[in-house]
């Protein structure tokens, strides 16, 4: 690009246009390893999933274009009833209890304690672990007649269920394995937020007389509630995402009383190969999920309104 | 009551409740290990003891006589150490881009990477296995080294980190003649370790975890990686206890040495990916 001495205003304005689109060539070297596989392996396949979701595929004959019918089979088949079902109730026990349990550990763990490190990696310990792995140790655990678990009932006199192969507390024992191996996580999400508390707040009301019951209501809990939300939200998202420890430790059963969603969407696509229909429950779930993640900032804008 | 001992009593229903917590949590663990060193008829007693007549590390030597848990290990050892380097590489490339570089549509775009990760990847799993099937690669370890070569998250991750990083830095190397990329790849990566740490971790977690991704694409035994293959084992083998605990205890091994040698960088990731939102 030429430069005119008697255009300085111009020039200067076009050098920095210059400078600015100067970088255009490099960021696409640079970026196109990553915007070719982030195309490829997640945008193109989100709409893919939608336009096979109004499709009949089997695998053998071309996609077949069906409107929307396999959106209204999902309105009319019982399976997709039970599945949505069991995932709200594996959600409503493993969400509150899950929180609560892993905030108790949070708030025991934030003080100046011995071997503070120990417990929290001791927590952690089943995040990091695969599910496979997990689900091989529980399913010993819960075994009926040599398991620890109905051991320890025993102790206390009470006769064990059959855990994963009972239909009434199948659904339960994988709450229970879900709770055990997420908890960790959430502590420590939970500890961040409480080490962001500044503790002015507790040396104040130290001096008012506040007793820890009283700080731990008054202080901690709303001082807490972004990260409280923050995780309720994700939990409950991730819980309706629920598949490997179906799979692995019941494959849905004994019937479907341990079938979660997207167990179902499994099956439609890998096992009985209706990948059209498989598609349409994906999209039921997306629904879901957006739906959660939606009322979430509204809901989170309303509370920020409110102080 | 003073200031002390009142300490001491807060102090000890602390970890009177965190060792409870610790047990509850640790207890499956030391079971599967101990159960690891047993014979099968000393599993099956009841009341159950924690150690048997004596330690039966032939378990151990079992696993592989059974099954092809060499191979299985391996499979899982290439995949994860593939997608851990290219991971890392596009991320660190494309979030240098997002944090430094001009063009159009540079926001738009990083829009869409944010947007997509709160895609279930249920969502987008059905087309990417129709396409591993047309290149066909289902079956192969390809189909599952290839779709995680990028992350949207990754890309973040690495963005957020090089926007911390002060300007003055890659300004001064531009005047020297650096190129951008020179840039990137003399003065920013270095800098960023611990973030690369981080993600690699997780990566690394997550891939050696998965069991979903192969559960779909892999069918012949042979490229079993060990998610796979332990559940295989599982469905044949459910009444050796004692061997399938110890092929558990080695499976679990990897993550668990990565988890005690970089505690920290997990306790980062943990946070960071609490900034998802």
């Amino acid at each position: 690009m030429l430069q005119n001495p008697a255009q300085p205003a111009v020039s200067l304005k076009r050098k920095r246009h210059r400078k600015l689109s100067d970088d255009t060539p490099w960021a696409i070297a640079m970026l196109l390893p990553n915007i070719v596989g982030f195309l490829m392996f997640m945008v193109v396949p989100i709409f893919a999933t939608l336009y096979f979701s109004f499709t009949e595929y089997d695998l053998i004959l071309a996609p077949k274009f069906v409107g929307l019918e396999n959106y209204i089979e999902l309105f009319h088949d019982k399976i997709i009833g039970i599945t949505l079902r069991n995932t709200f109730v594996f959600t409503l026990i493993t969400v509150p209890i899950g929180m609560a349990f892993s905030l108790l550990l949070a708030v025991f763990l934030d003080q100046k304690l011995a071997m503070r490190r120990f417990y929290r990696a001791a927590y952690f310990l089943p995040s990091v672990t695969s599910m496979v792995a997990v689900a091989i140790v529980w399913q010993w655990l819960y075994n009926p007649e040599f398991g620890l678990i109905n051991y320890f009932l025993s102790l206390v006199g009470i006769k064990g269920p059959n855990w994963l192969s009972s239909s009434s507390t199948s659904l339960l024992s994988l709450a229970i394995v879900s709770i055990w191996k997420g908890a960790g996580y959430n502590m420590m999400l939970f500890l961040a937020g409480l080490q962001g508390i500044s503790t002015s707040y507790y040396e104040a009301s130290e001096l008012d007389g506040a007793n820890k019951w009283k700080q731990f209501i008054h202080i901690t809990l709303p001082m807490l509630s972004p990260t409280t939300f923050f995780i309720f939200v994700m939990s409950i998202i991730s819980s309706f995402q629920v598949f490997d420890t179906v799979m692995l430790m019941t494959s849905g059963g004994p019937g479907r009383s341990s079938s979660v969603l997207v167990h179902y969407l499994y099956q439609s696509a890998f096992q009985f190969f209706s990948m059209g229909y498989a598609c349409a429950i994906a999209y039921l779930l997306f629904f879901i999920v957006l739906t959660i993640t939606v009322l979430n900032m509204r809901f989170e804008k309303h509370i920020k309104e409110i102080f | 009551m003073t200031r002390r001992t009142k300490r001491i009593i807060t102090h000890s229903i602390a970890h009177l409740f965190l060792i409870i917590g610790a047990v509850t949590m640790l207890l499956p663990f030391i079971w599967m290990i101990t159960t690891s060193l047993k014979t099968i008829s000393e599993v099956f007693v009841m009341p159950p003891k924690f150690f048997g007549a004596r330690l039966v590390w032939e378990n151990y030597l079992k696993i592989s006589s059974r099954f092809n848990y060499f191979g299985y290990f391996m499979n899982s050892i290439k995949v994860s150490v593939w997608v851990v380097f290219f991971q890392l590489w596009t991320s660190a490339m494309a979030g240098f881009v997002f944090a430094r570089l001009h063009f159009r549509f540079r926001d738009k775009l990083f829009l869409l990477y944010l947007a997509t990760m709160m895609v279930p990847m249920q969502v987008i799993i059905i087309p990417n296995f129709l396409q591993m099937r047309i290149y066909g690669l289902v079956n192969t370890l390809w189909s599952l080294m290839i779709p995680p070569m990028v992350s949207a998250f990754g890309t973040f991750l690495l963005r957020q980190f090089f926007l911390t990083v002060p300007r003055d830095l890659d300004e001064a190397a531009k005047i020297d003649g650096c190129t951008p990329f020179g840039t990137f790849f003399k003065i920013l990566l270095p800098m960023a370790g611990s973030t690369l740490a981080t993600l690699g971790i997780f990566c690394f977690m997550y891939i050696w975890n998965d069991y979903f991704t192969p559960l779909i694409y892999i069918s012949n035994a042979k490229r079993y990686t060990l998610p796979l293959g332990l559940a295989a084992m599982k469905g044949m083998y459910s009444t050796d206890w004692p061997v399938l605990m110890a092929a558990t205890c080695i499976s679990v091994l990897p993550v668990l040495i990565a988890f005690f040698l970089a505690q920290d960088a997990f306790v980062k990731g943990v946070m960071l990916s609490g900034m998802k939102e």
